[in-house]
């Protein structure tokens, strides 16, 4: 069901159509419960003003019936938006397993984002319509917040972790995108465009930039360039990476994680906080050598060399909203 | 209210008992010491309001204009900082409640008359820290002090403002054990706890949120200072922190910091739609236990904050729903006081004005609080002005109608003048609508999709950006009336008499202003709270007393 709702943003989003649906029903709700409230003390301030400046009322009994009925009937009307919003949250929270993966690195004060094909953009962000679109978002500094009014999407980027979001552009246009968590002295001008294009379109804008190749390879030439691959390879000093993402993984401490973006991450940068059983926690940290966008890069390489999609295992958790490197402090 | 034929013998009270500067800085009180805070939180009352017309300045056009990006956030933050800390957390409990508490219990002072004194002070100490960091440059963090920016990135007097809000937060704790030990303990003979008035379970409720929440912001306070001069790895990822926990702590105790700036304005309502209709408040007991189930729920509810902040999913859930459970007895309140006006006697005089504005902006403010806890809802509205929009209409709106509302309310105890009505129902009336037009586009705005903190803004938001800050400069204006006319009133208003209103409760069967030790007598009570009128079926309406109305207390 569409409602459109005066003073709401464009509607781009699958989700926009929703939210103003129950936006609009708790307008309803409050102008009723308002109207209600204003015109009973407006017609007993009416009815019962004071004539008489020494006039004393009769006192009224309260009524235990009145108000078991204005406690319950609120408290299920509240129950009501509490499932309503708590189930619209739940599916925008939860990103789908089948979506354009887009990585996403906000500073101070800019977002720059890095297509699987290789295209990099900053403040600027085109993406396909009709096409399920998911973003991991880090931060090389302090906490930024990634809205987009016209799609209803809105989330906090962490330093120190991946979060991801996602969404379903649903019309053509350009819309704004501000960060929403305050960040500094430009905090207001950490805005950008969010361009929703037609797949023809779009596959034109794919053909028409890019340059160094795609994410995955980029990643893959830091990995040699780093000498990564000194140790992960076939019986290497570390675990062989090919297949693993996705995958739960055995620890040393009995432990079992699944090797998501989150825990490739922590591994690069703090590798002995959750070391893979059978190895030595001999890596070194390489905070500090790598920024977030050449993580991303190489989290993109990992994934890629990953299992095949379809053969897929594990990784029965949300990804959205795994704290990193929280157990294990780094030193 | 009726003038009052001039003929007061000269007598001794409270504010002519001792003279000279020391006499009222080493007081011990309580009437006195409400005088200082009162004295002490307009003054930031006003500094807090300069900071907001800048604010609004700024935002009459999309560009940034007026000042640089760098001074607009210190305007936001420093606006932000002292209204919650400086003005609306202590307003009502330390000027109305300090005055109030126990005038209304029958008692002589606070349990702890020197005690309350040093909170005046730890307060005022704690101000003078934070108005240094203003005077230093001021500080750019937002009220809120979000790690790792406050610990690691600003380069504001983060410091310092700091330990102003950590040294405050010792007075509020003070007041709030003083307030407890008081009801308590020093209750007059007679007055059980169900014949106490709802403004006294108010502050009751209040102050346990004062000493159980205000340690929890010290703490916060303490470990941000820790990570920010020893660098100590706590909020910030770098240093193997979470920035996370920081939002966890802050609003552990900054959620229930709401219901310390309402909860009071609550009692003072309670209080003005009781007297102002001579009636006794509808389901009373309900009333009064609302006002605790919002202390215990208020300590629950803090995640709310937290629901795009990368938080569980089911974390946000379980908040969502704690939520909503705080919201059912702030709506009990409110059905509660409407229907106490039935069959009242309604006086439209100023006091009870503020309680109609006062439940107006409660049901804003609340219902727009539903919207904020729907979580799919709020990923769209949070940290945009809706929000901006919502917490003024509760803790602002609510507060100062509660707050201005006692304060014309007991004026006349207070100071023993009466003021001018004329004006101040214009003033109310002006700050009535200058505060709708300020903050209801507001809403608007957040639903579009303004972020907060934003100093320069896409020209689609300007419009109704200008109409707030023509709200602003009305609400202003408002604001600077009562100033006026109350302070006038000091000094050429009418000579009070002990009950003006015709009111119930202890406070008005004492002069105005009261002598020192409060009473002339311990009183006895021997009637339930707001009892005007016998509760059985008397077919005959009393008249009132003409004791209660003469000048001299009552025998």
């Amino acid at each position: 069901m569409q409602v459109s709702v005066p003073f709401s943003p464009d509607q781009a989003s699958s989700y926009s159509g929703q939210v103003d649906l129950l936006f609009a029903f708790l307008c309803v709700l409050t102008i009723l419960f308002g109207a209600v409230i204003t015109l009973l003390i407006i017609y007993f301030a009416v009815k019962y003003r004071r004539r008489k400046q020494d006039e004393i009322p009769r006192a009224v009994e309260g009524s235990m019936r009145l108000e078991l009925v204005w406690t319950i009937l609120p408290f299920f009307i509240s129950m009501g938006i509490f499932v309503w919003g708590a189930g619209l949250y739940y599916r925008m929270y939860r990103a789908p397993n089948e979506a354009l993966d887009i990585y996403v690195v906000a500073k101070q004060w800019m977002w720059k984002f890095q297509h699987l094909d290789g295209q990099r953009e900053i403040n600027e962000l085109h993406v396909p319509v009709g096409r399920k679109i998911k973003l991991t978002l880090t931060t090389e500094d302090v906490i930024h917040s990634f809205f987009v009014p016209a799609f209803r999407i809105k989330l906090d980027v962490v330093p120190g972790k991946y979060s991801t979001i996602w969404f379903e552009p649903t019309r053509p246009g350009r819309y704004h995108l501000f960060c929403a968590e305050y960040c500094g002295t430009s905090h207001s001008g950490m805005i950008g465009w969010v361009d929703v294009m037609e797949a023809s379109e779009y596959q034109a804008w794919l053909a028409g930039g890019g340059g160094e190749g795609s994410l995955a390879s980029t990643g893959e030439k830091l990995f040699q360039q780093l000498a990564c691959n000194t140790c992960h390879r076939p019986q290497g000093r570390g675990p062989q990476l090919e297949g693993v993402f996705g995958k739960e993984v055995q620890l040393q401490d009995g432990r079992k994680v699944v090797a998501d973006e989150t825990y490739i991450r922590e591994s690069i940068l703090n590798p002995r906080a959750k070391v893979v059983a059978g190895f030595q926690p001999i890596m070194p940290t390489f905070q500090g050598q790598v920024s977030e966008e050449q993580l991303l890069q190489l989290v993109a390489y990992i994934k890629s060399i990953g299992p095949k999609p379809g053969t897929e295992t594990g990784a029965a958790k949300p990804s959205t909203t795994t704290p990193a490197g929280t157990t294990a402090p780094q030193r | 209210m009726e003038s009052v034929v001039e003929v007061v013998p000269p007598r001794t009270h409270y504010v002519n008992a001792k003279y000279g500067v020391k006499s009222w800085l080493l007081t011990t009180d309580h009437k006195r010491i409400a005088l200082l805070y009162l004295a002490s939180v307009t003054f930031f009352f006003f500094l807090g309001g300069l900071f907001a017309v800048g604010i609004r300045l700024e935002l009459l056009t999309p560009q940034g204009d007026l000042v640089q990006a760098e001074t607009y956030n210190r305007l936001f933050t420093m606006h932000g900082v002292v209204m919650v800390f400086f003005f609306l957390i202590p307003a009502i409990p330390a000027t109305l409640g300090n005055f109030l508490v126990p005038l209304m219990v029958g008692a002589k002072d606070l349990a702890f008359p020197r005690i309350n004194l040093l909170s005046w002070y730890i307060y005022n100490l704690g101000a003078l820290f934070t108005v240094v960091a203003i005077l230093l440059g001021g500080v750019d963090t937002g009220w809120t002090f979000y790690t790792p920016y406050s610990s690691t990135y600003s380069n504001g007097n983060v410091m310092l403002t700091g330990i102003g809000v950590f040294i405050t937060g010792f007075s509020s704790i003070l007041t709030g054990l003083n307030f407890i030990v008081t009801i308590h303990t020093m209750r007059a003979p007679g007055l059980t706890w169900f014949r106490l008035p709802l403004f006294i379970w108010s502050h009751y409720a209040t102050s346990l949120i004062m000493i159980l929440g205000t340690p929890v912001i010290a703490v916060t306070m303490l470990l941000l200072a820790l990570e920010r001069l020893a660098h100590v790895g706590i909020f910030d990822p770098a240093l193997g922190g979470d920035p996370v926990l920081f939002q966890h702590l802050f609003w552990f105790y900054s959620h229930p910091a709401v219901y310390i700036m309402v909860l009071p304005a609550m009692g003072v309502i309670s209080e003005l739609v009781a007297n102002m209709t001579r009636k006794n408040v509808f389901g009373y007991k309900f009333v009064a236990f609302a006002s605790l189930a919002i202390a215990v729920f208020g300590f629950l509810v803090w995640g709310h904050h937290l629901f795009v902040s990368t938080q569980s999913v089911y974390a946000g859930m379980v908040f969502s729903f704690l939520s909503y459970a705080v919201a059912i007895p702030s709506a009990v309140k409110v059905f509660n006081w409407t229907a106490t006006l039935y069959k009242g006697s309604i006086s439209y005089d100023t006091p009870m004005l503020y309680a109609f504005g006062f439940i107006g902006f409660f049901i804003i403010g609340g219902m727009t609080g539903l919207f904020l806890a729907a979580l799919g809802l709020d990923i769209h509205v949070h940290d945009t002005y809706f929000v901006v929009a919502h917490f003024h209409y509760i803790m602002v709106g609510g507060t100062i109608m509660g707050y201005l509302g006692g304060l014309h309310y007991w004026w006349p105890k207070i100071s023993g003048r009466l003021y001018p009505e004329g004006w101040a129902r214009f003033a109310a009336l002006v700050i009535f609508v200058g505060f709708n037009l300020t903050f209801f586009p507001q809403f608007l705005l957040g639903y579009m999709g303004m972020p907060r903190r934003y100093y320069a803004y896409p020209e689609e938001f300007q419009v109704l950006n200008v109409m707030s800050s023509a709200g602003a400069s009305i609400l202003g204006v408002g604001y600077l009336i009562p100033m006026i006319y109350l302070i006038w009133s000091m000094r050429y208003g009418p000579h009070a008499p002990p009950n003006p209103w015709g009111a119930f409760g202890l406070e008005w069967r004492t002069s105005s202003p009261p002598p020192t030790q409060n009473f002339e007598k311990t009183p006895v009570v021997t009637w339930e709270a707001y009892e005007f009128t016998p509760r059985e079926d008397v077919d005959v309406v009393g008249v009132m007393d003409v004791l209660d109305r003469t000048l001299a207390p009552p025998k």
